[in-house]
């Protein structure tokens, strides 16, 4: 594992000098992001938007440890995220769990069902990847279909409201917005402190290699289908926690968070953040879920509209919001 | 008697098939040449079938719907190759998936636009209403028309990629444009064409299937994951494999009907992740083809 080091290196040559100041800022990403995400619910309209920011960026992240840090395009993450929503829901409904543990039975049912789309789809290579995702991904989604005395099938999963979290005598009113949004904010930074850690441990460095360059990364010795695999469960843990907080938060879980529209959700959202940066995702679904918003009250048709904003970025600014920020922000630093 | 309904199912998964070979067949044609692989490959296929229920209102003929609705749209994938995915070559290879994806909700949204979100009939044309005795029992006169125009245009497409010099140029693009292009074709003018010719192959896909299934914005994110099955289990890239893998799959989905129907769809993805076990780049690709 010590060997991770050495991909960076034969880049060290031809780096920017901006590479320190990039560092410094990457110290502080975590609490920097927790302190924005803090003040984040007065700054937007409404605290229903905050509370999506959070849940949607966290699903976005996850996604982007996959897209972004390993360069595997899946087209299936819904069914990570849904796994998680409806595990949580019928671990909480129909089996009475307390609401923390419906979190943890949702959380480790998406790593599993990560784990097995995971070993799947990482047995094909390049573009196979995206097309053999989507499918699983569907099967998924038909699967819950079919289960309706399960899932409650076309109507989604109701009956789990869950009105008070806490442990033990503390508990706090999980139905008041503000509450609700720091509740869900705790979750997500240790979900951000989390992923800082793994992205600068040398199994992200290992990661970031194979994306770079695949057969060097191999005859160096590291097992490249094992380390896709297990980039694919992170990421699915990260997405399954963002569906367990969204069935959480919304108390019903429509079919739709199975659906292919969520599925390209994430990628949308990372495209428009910046793939491969830290804060970009939270930055995408930021933008993403304003521009909903505006675009929705203004026409029913707004998708004709997202549709042609996301071609227009992949053509003109494939590096999204952030990623473009960074860059003019070097150059503007005079390098 | 058992046997009979066996059989008349196998040949009614022939005809879903052929309508998953159209798909697949652009799908494979289009990656094979270009190396894109296009998202928009199912709201392509929408667009035909409703571009068949435009002509078919216009000119109240069936025959110059099928006939026009795949040359207009077609045309339309002439224009998403000049002006969108033209700009992309030499850049990642997801990049163009990414675009293609953008571009379905355009065309999902553009059709809800002119024709609603409701979907909304294809009639089956008079000539080819009721059953035909095909021998084995009394069978859809329109699916067997259905398998005809299907074998039809697999013949042409074999013809001339095998018997034509233009058809030599495809293949030989296919395996080095390098090549070709020191050797003087221009190979853009080549990628613009078997662009749309893969998206006209959708496009006929769409307006056949139309008196099948109901004609709606949203018929063609199921179909997508269709025709995906379809290639990742015929391997990407061979026309052979689309084909095989076409009917195969047609046929596991109508036997499944048979036996349970509620895990018919679920049969089909069950078949490519047990092919993909099997064999991880499909039964005709090659390995490492497609990185």
């Amino acid at each position: 594992m010590e060997m991770a080091a050495s991909k960076p290196m034969t880049k060290i040559a031809t780096a920017p000098a901006a590479a320190p100041r990039r560092e410094r800022l990457g110290r502080w990403r975590v609490p920097l992001s927790i302190a924005v995400l803090c003040v984040l619910p007065w700054l937007l309209p409404s605290k229903a938007l905050a509370v999506n920011v959070l849940i949607y960026g966290l699903y976005a992240m996850g996604y982007n440890l996959l897209f972004g840090y390993t360069g595997l395009l899946s087209f299936g993450h819904a069914a990570l995220f849904g796994t998680g929503a409806y595990v949580t829901g019928i671990a909480i409904g129909q089996f009475g769990t307390n609401w923390f543990l419906g979190m943890l039975a949702g959380v480790i049912a998406a790593g599993l069902m990560a784990a097995a789309m995971g070993a799947l789809s990482t047995r094909t290579r390049g573009i196979y990847f995206a097309m053999v995702t989507l499918a699983l991904a569907q099967l998924v989604y038909y699967v819950a279909l079919q289960a309706s005395s399960w899932t409650g099938g076309e109507n989604g999963l109701r009956g789990f409201t869950v009105s008070k979290v806490g442990i033990g005598p503390l508990s706090v009113d999980f139905l008041n917005p503000i509450v609700k949004y720091y509740v869900v904010l705790a979750f997500v930074a240790l979900a951000i402190w989390t992923l800082s850690r793994i992205l600068n441990s040398p199994f992200g460095g290992v990661v970031e290699a194979i994306r770079e360059n695949e057969t060097r990364a191999k005859a160096c010795g590291y097992d490249v289908v094992r380390t896709r695999l297990l980039a694919f469960v992170l990421s699915g843990l990260f997405c399954g926690l963002a569906g367990t907080l969204s069935a959480l938060h919304l108390a019903i879980v429509p079919l739709d968070s199975l659906g292919y529209m969520m599925s390209g959700q994430a990628v949308m959202m990372t495209m428009l953040g910046g793939v491969g940066t830290f804060f970009g995702p939270f930055i995408g679904a930021l933008a993403f879920l304003v521009m909903e918003d505006v675009l929705s009250l203004w026409t029913a048709h707004w998708q004709l509209f997202l549709g042609a904003i996301f071609v227009a970025l992949v053509l003109y600014m494939p590096k999204g919001i952030w990623g473009t920020g960074l860059v003019w922000f070097e150059r503007w630093r005079g390098r | 008697m058992d046997l009979q309904l066996i059989s008349l199912q196998l040949f009614s998964g022939i005809a879903l098939g052929a309508i998953l070979i159209m798909l697949a067949l652009g799908l494979s044609i289009i990656f094979g040449i270009l190396g894109v692989v296009n998202f928009a490959h199912g709201s392509f296929f929408m667009v035909g079938a409703y571009a068949g229920v435009f002509f078919l209102g216009y000119t109240g003929n069936f025959w110059w719907a099928l006939l026009l609705a795949p040359l207009v749209v077609g045309v339309l994938g002439l224009g998403v190759e000049r002006l969108l995915i033209r700009p992309l070559y030499g850049r990642p290879v997801d990049d163009p998936i990414l675009l293609t994806f953008g571009l379905s909700y355009v065309l999902v949204e553009g059709v809800r636009i002119l024709f609603g979100t409701d979907g909304v009939p294809f009639d089956t044309p008079a000539a080819l209403r009721g059953v035909t005795n095909i021998g084995i029992g009394y069978f859809p006169t329109y699916r067997l028309f259905v398998i005809g125009v299907v074998a039809v245009v697999l013949v042409a497409l074999w013809l001339v990629l095998e018997k034509t010099k233009v058809g030599l140029i495809v293949r030989a693009g296919a395996r080095d444009p390098q090549i070709m292009r020191v050797l003087g074709v221009d190979i853009q003018k080549l990628w613009l064409v078997v662009f749309g010719i893969g998206i006209g192959l959708a496009a006929l896909g769409g307006v056949l299937a139309a008196p099948m299934r109901t004609v709606n914005p949203e018929m063609g994110n199921f179909v997508l994951s269709e025709a995906f099955v379809v290639t990742v289990i015929g391997g990407m890239g061979s026309l052979l494999g689309s084909v095989v893998a076409g009917l195969l799959v047609g046929i596991v989905v109508n036997m499944t009907s048979l036996v349970a129907p509620e895990m018919a769809t679920i049969a089909m993805f069950a078949f490519m992740a047990l092919v993909l076990l099997v064999r991880p780049h499909g039964l005709f690709g090659k390995p490492g083809f497609g990185t």
